[in-house]
């Protein structure tokens, strides 16, 4: 992967092989979790079957529905911001495709190898707020101005327990570099045992939880799912879009799932690595160049079992109510977290 | 915190029904492929018994959708008895049920004092044109065919009725 990434091609057919590969991480695992969760384990948790006409298992169903919105007419209201209302859900897509960037899948395959990836990714996932915003504000719609203005406030809730139980895994790592972080967990050890490596899904387990909670809420899945709350909004700030943009918003919803799923998994159980003890690998120097096949695979299992967990709480869960959405984010996400962080920085320092 | 323990029990009945559907199958049927048997007194179509009935139209009176169509005349018919006078009976022209209206509720059947109308389990009329939803006679008669057994009284019921 070095040699095909690095000598032998020029910039530009380095930058087309980034693009596809980025394009592959965003729409598989987006295709996936559509399938496999949203259609099939949704419906086998309401003892139904699900899609099973188009293919075998409906295993089409995805193709068949993509292109019943490709056939759409692509409507835009007549008093909307015209610019605007195209723009938004590409800004929301655009966020997706920025955070995989820096999603490490092996130990040369990753996209860009950034020093603060950590700081980096905060940000970007933060854009797709404003993509919701000026969805909803530009629709010229009351229930699509409602649904803006929620998914505003409570994104903006939810993106600092993230950032906040995020911290506690930095403090741990010592380090932003999401490769870093990969490393830290593989080469740990809890207490001196070595035997699993040290994911910080064990050593910062209340983080762990706080960040998929916010994740959760980052994404606007059922729980929180107050912007789109069809039985108040109607569909929020999508109920103007028709086509290919919803189609677009569609994507952006469940590859940013499946993005986030694939972060968490860097972030918390070990990324791309094995424990490096189990094969004797010192550093990132050290391992095999097999990994760089394996890894991706480790990284889609991984996340796989994190998108299961996001979808399973969405199947369960009825909505929240707007206040006991902020007041759950204010009181009890914040101050727990800051609370993981100082417990995690005093034990840093004492071991 | 205190509704932690409701929140996991809340996991595990998805978990559990994921798991039962898994290993068990849905509660979904596969409509045209396989059929589900209509449960004893399903009320599928409306059938026609055309020698009892005698249009005197309570039927069409009670139908709270005026979905019951019955035109008739008076004819007379031989005597019972030899040296008797003519018998008039009331022949049936026209009888019709609009199943676009219907809404199965049952009262024509309740109502008819002569058994003219039966209950069959039957469901799959449905017609592309809605114009053919309206049966006719004969159409209704065929439905007789499809009639079941009226099943059993349960016990007790004859009691209650006598007295």
């Amino acid at each position: 992967m070095t040699a095909l990434l690095a000598s032998d091609l020029p910039y530009w057919a380095q930058s087309l092989l980034r693009v596809l590969g980025g394009v592959v991480a965003v729409l598989l695992p987006a295709g996936t979790i559509v399938y496999v969760f949203l259609f099939k384990m949704m419906s086998f948790m309401q003892s139904r079957l699900g899609p099973m006409e188009a293919g075998p298992y409906g295993s089409m169903q995805l193709f068949a529905e993509v292109g019943k919105w490709l056939q759409k007419e692509d409507i835009t209201p007549e008093r909307a911001d015209r610019f605007i209302f195209r723009i938004a859900p590409l800004v929301v897509l655009t966020s997706t495709f920025l955070l995989v960037a820096v999603v490490p899948f092996g130990p040369d395959a990753w996209f860009t190898n950034f020093e603060a990836g950590v700081f980096y990714m905060l940000a970007v996932s933060s854009v797709s707020v404003l993509g919701i915003l000026i969805a909803g504000w530009a629709s010229a719609n009351k229930y699509s101005l409602l649904g803006g203005l929620r998914a505003a406030g409570q994104l903006i809730a939810y993106e600092l327990p993230m950032v906040l139980a995020v911290v506690g895994v930095i403090i741990q790592a010592g380090t932003m570099n999401l490769q870093g972080i990969v490393l830290a967990q593989n080469t740990g050890e809890i207490f001196g045992w070595n035997g699993l490596g040290n994911p910080y899904v064990l050593t910062q387990f209340v983080g762990f939880v706080i960040f998929m909670i916010a994740v959760q809420a980052e994404l606007t899945q059922t729980p929180f799912d107050m912007p789109i709350a069809e039985s108040e909004l109607v569909s929020g700030y999508m109920t103007e879009y028709s086509g290919f943009r919803f189609l677009t918003f569609f994507i952006a919803e469940f590859a940013t799932a499946g993005v986030f799923a694939l972060i968490a998994s860097v972030l918390f159980l070990g990324g791309w690595g094995i424990p490096f003890a189990w094969f004797g690998w010192e550093g990132l120097d050290d391992v095999d160049n097999w990994m760089n096949v394996v890894g991706p695979l480790i990284m889609v299992t991984k996340m796989m079992l994190l998108s299961f967990i996001i979808m399973w709480v969405r199947f369960s869960y009825p909505r929240f109510r707007e206040d006991q959405l902020q007041r759950f984010a204010w009181k009890v996400l914040v101050p727990v977290s800051l609370v993981n962080i100082m417990f995690t920085a005093i034990l840093k320092v004492a071991f | 915190m205190p509704k932690l323990p409701g929140l996991i029990k809340g996991l595990g009945v998805t978990l559990n029904t994921l798991a039962r559907t898994t290993t068990q199958g849905s509660n979904t049927v596969q409509y045209p492929r396989e059929k589900e048997a209509p449960p004893v007194r399903a009320r599928g179509v409306i059938a026609l018994r055309e020698d009892n009935c005698t249009s005197c139209m309570l039927c069409a009176r009670s139908c709270p959708d005026w979905c019951i169509y019955i035109e008739g005349h008076k004819e007379l018919a031989p005597p019972r008895r030899a040296g008797g006078k003519p018998r008039q009976v009331n022949k049936l022209d026209r009888f019709d049920i609009d199943y676009a209206l219907c809404m199965y509720c049952g009262i024509c059947v309740e109502v008819c004092p002569f058994d003219a109308l039966f209950w069959s389990p039957e469901y799959e009329y449905s017609e592309p044109r809605i114009a053919d939803l309206l049966h006719d006679k004969d159409k209704l008669g065929e439905w007789m065919e499809t009639v079941p057994e009226a099943p059993a009284l349960e016990v007790g019921a004859e009691k209650k009725g006598k007295k």
